[in-house]
């Protein structure tokens, strides 16, 4: 019955996405037209589109905690539960395998689109009527395409007769607390974007491109992106200390999948600031907001379809992949077509000099797209390769020399951009200001040289991590710190946060000791500051594995009390596969991770040991930055809400 | 911006989309070219796993009569599902050698017992070494080694039914 409800929910949201076009595409027409425009149908249809996308977001909502609800009661009954759960499993585990599968995040991925359009409708009163209503018929748009690609190729509530009585079980690189709530940030991310991608749709229909509009987008794109930035550094972190490979980002396409929704999302963040407060750049932010949500469904549609991944990881369905390629080129190149068509009759916004505030701006915008360019050629180029009859993968070395230089670039642009004057500004001032920064950037750049042995690009990135340390809080420099509004503090948090991750990255790429030892048991190992005595090897059992479990005693210098640590090699039953825990020892100035591999057979085991000074500065700035974007969020909404009450008093 | 740039981004999203749905309707080749086609096995000796069956080493090839080195294990699925495959070859005459991937002699001889015994010998290999050796990345797969003891083919995934023929004609060409 449950099964049945959600299917039914799925059907009726369906059916209200479309009668939520029609209104507002009827909506839009009619008062486009002067005979109609004060018509008093015109206001009636135009007044039911919003209480329509509440509840089309409402009705997916439903469907998805049916779905939930299905596999915490662990329906074997339903087709999905019965390929993606176990009974035995525990609950949090039953209630995260709703979206650990194709279906189930393909549901998720729309109810969060919905649920999105929903608070659209229910929150946003600064935008433009016309162009409020133009962009819920977007967002219904894009939804109505999602709802027929589930009904038709992945219904989530398929019915399995007979009913199987266990289920197949999830798999076990999957079952980890971390990643049950992985999945749903970054798509609340991913999804989040497209409410700036139908504005924008929204405002190329009403050609009404200005402050208001910018003002009015701001919130959102900042609150997808803050959901965008956690979810990639949550990502990362768990790849760290899951895989057991001792590095935290990979290149991979699913990483590249969530990294290029972000790269333009930052871009649109900046760009949107140059809209709201200067009225610039017009056609380049409505350009930015699809290309960001085009980004957003290229991942969806690379991780979801297959066809990046290796022969031995799923099959590729050219049923599915093709619909949701239909739907991307229906979407991407019907904006983009539009934005060809209309963007030429959006009103050229204010102009500015080269150095200025805006100028910086745009040279961000310029590197993160460069950037961006780049991670998408690299991450697509294996597809066109293939074409050729040429089997390989773009890996850690390409990204790393092509987007490295451009990303330091953009470091020191980030460092300057704060500090430049709206419209115009003289170079001379800007460098007088810029004095401290670029002193401690040059110290810093010396004093690391001095060591030796450290390559240039973590060179220049601790040089440049310091100097945008320095410079991002100069904002709050000689100011009344009580009077400086929110959205500053988060701006310098999240520059200082940028910094603080650069700085683990330059770390962990600098200063890594790493040793692969065969080690015997009672036999002492250095590495880094540490002694590792392997003290001996035992099985451990666990619900679903079995794993051979290492105790290493490690002491720090001469002096140091001795600690332990546990790495495990666990071997999983079903589905075969043998993974590495990882042990870890955070101090506060590293971590010693260690990994335990493979007996050589006369009773050594091989180690795999690394000290990695300052690597937890990575997650510890992404944090920051996304702490910076609440602020900044935070403070975008106060002082709206203060407007909105001067002007009712007034 | 100047008219013809306008169009830039529409017109390179098209030629993405070209790619992409290129990338996903080229019939792929899901044949592995292993590099070691046409090499001589690596070599290796392997104690036996149940009583009563040798274990396997490399010399048990190279005796001028081709065979198959069949790796699999009793824990594998679809291992099951091509038993009935190998014993089809076995009876059309060809000669079959294994290597067991992390296995244990109880449920190697409940395997046999179950699905039947195609093997002339096989060799132990707790720790894939073997396995990885001959470049063979899951279980099971299925190698056609020619009468001088060099690997011919690589078949990856469970034997079909209809791919029994074709095995049998590429053991006969190995001479």
């Amino acid at each position: 019955m449950l099964a049945e409800a959600g299917l039914a929910a799925l059907w009726f949201a369906a059916a209200l996405a479309l009668l939520q076009l029609v209104l507002a595409g009827l909506g839009v027409w009619r008062s486009a037209k002067p005979a109609l425009a004060h018509d008093v149908s015109t206001a009636e249809i135009m007044a039911a589109v919003r209480p329509v996308a509440v509840v089309q977001g409402a009705l997916a909502l439903a469907a998805m905690l049916l779905l939930i609800w299905v596999f915490a009661r662990s329906d074997m009954s339903v087709l999905l539960v019965a390929q993606n759960s176990h009974s035995d499993k525990p609950m949090l585990y039953k209630v995260a395998g709703a979206w650990g599968n194709h279906e189930g995040s393909m549901l998720l991925w729309v109810t969060i689109l919905g649920v999105a359009g929903a608070a659209v409708a229910l929150l946003e009163r600064s935008l433009d009527r016309r162009t409020l209503i133009a962009t819920l018929g977007a967002q219904a748009a894009i939804a109505l395409g999602f709802y027929a690609f589930l009904l038709f190729s992945s219904n989530p509530f398929a019915r399995l007769n007979p009913a199987p009585a266990d289920g197949n079980g999830l798999n076990p690189l999957l079952q980890d607390p971390g990643l049950a709530f992985h999945p749903p940030t970054l798509y609340i991310g991913y999804v989040g974007i497209s409410i700036a991608f139908s504005f924008a749709v929204g405002a190329m229909i009403t050609r009404d491109v200005g402050p208001a509009f910018a003002r009015a987008m701001r919130p959102w794109v900042l609150g997808a992106w803050i959901f965008l930035t956690l979810g990639i550094t949550a990502g990362s972190y768990w790849a760290y200390y899951e895989l057991g490979w001792g590095g935290w980002w990979f290149w991979d396409p699913v990483e590249n999948a969530s990294l290029m929704p972000w790269l333009a999302a930052t871009a649109l963040l900046h760009s949107v600031s140059v809209l709201a407060t200067r009225d610039g750049l017009r056609a380049w932010t409505l350009m930015l907001a699809v290309v960001a949500f085009s980004m957003s469904m290229l991942g969806t549609f690379l991780v979801r379809s297959g066809i990046l991944t290796s022969v031995h990881a799923f099959a590729v369905d050219p049923t599915r992949g093709s619909f949701i390629l239909a739907l991307l080129a229906i979407y991407i190149g019907g904006a983009l077509l539009l934005f060809a068509l209309r963007v030429g009759t959006v009103k050229q916004g204010n102009t500015f000099d080269f150095v200025s505030r805006e100028g910086a701006l745009i040279a961000n915008n310029l590197l993160l797209t460069v950037i961006l360019g780049i991670v998408l050629i690299g991450t697509l180029y294996p597809i066109v390769a293939a074409g050729f009859g040429t089997q390989l993968s773009v890996g850690a070395p390409f990204f790393d020399k092509a987007a490295g230089p451009v990303a330091l670039a953009l470091v020191a642009v980030m460092a300057a951009g704060p500090m430049l004057r709206w419209r115009r500004d003289t170079a001379e001032a800007v460098l007088k200001r810029m004095t401290l920064p670029v002193a401690v950037t040059g110290i810093v750049l010396i004093l690391v040289a001095m060591l030796g042995h450290v390559a240039v690009l973590p060179l220049l990135g601790l040089a440049l991590a310091a100097g945008l340390a320095v410079a991002s809080v100069a904002p709050l420099w000689m100011r009344n710190l009580r009077r400086t509004p929110l959205f500053t503090y988060g701006m310098v948090l999240a520059h200082l946060g940028i910094a603080v991750s650069l700085a683990g990255m330059a770390c962990d790429t600098a200063f890594t000791q790493a040793t692969l030892v065969a080690a015997r048991v009672g036999v002492a190992q250095r590495v880094g500051p540490f002694t590792v005595t392997l003290d001996g090897i035992k099985p451990v059992i666990g619900p679903n594995w079995s794993a051979l479990e290492a105790r290493l005693s490690v002491r720090r210098g001469e002096t140091g009390s001795v600690f332990y640590l546990r790495p495990q090699s666990r071997f999983f039953a079903n589905p075969v596969t043998v993974t590495s825990e990882s042990a870890i020892a955070t101090r506060w100035d590293g971590q010693l991770y260690t990994v335990l591999g493979e007996p050589d057979g006369t009773g050594r085991w091989q180690l795999r040991l690394w000290w990695k000074p300052f690597v937890t500065l990575i997650w510890f700035g992404g944090a920051l930055v996304a702490l910076g974007g609440a602020l900044s969020l935070l403070g975008r909404l106060l002082r709206a809400r203060q407007g909105k009450l001067r002007e009712g008093s007034a | 911006m100047t008219r013809p740039l306008i169009w830039v981004p529409f017109l390179g999203a098209i030629a993405l989309f070209a790619v992409i749905a290129w990338g996903l309707f080229r019939p792929a080749d899901r044949v592995i070219h292993s590099a070691l086609v046409g090499q001589k096995l690596p070599a290796f000796t392997l104690p036996p796993i149940v009583p009563g069956k040798p274990g396997l080493s490399t010399a048990a090839f190279a005796t001028g009569k081709p065979r198959l080195l069949n790796v699999f294990a009793s824990w594998c699925i679809p291992c099951i599902a091509e038993a009935p495959q190998l014993l089809k070859l076995q009876q059309a005459g060809v000669e079959i050698d294994a290597v067991a991937i992390r296995d244990t002699p109880a449920a190697i001889a409940d395997f046999l017992a179950r699905n039947g015994d195609p093997y002339r010998a096989i060799g132990d290999d707790q720790a894939s070494a073997v396995q990885l050796a001959l470049g063979s990345a899951g279980v099971p797969e299925t190698f056609v080694i020619d009468g001088q003891g060099r690997i011919v083919q690589q078949h990856v995934g469970d034997i079909r039914e209809e791919e029994v023929p074709g095995l049998i004609a590429a053991v006969r060409n190995a001479r």
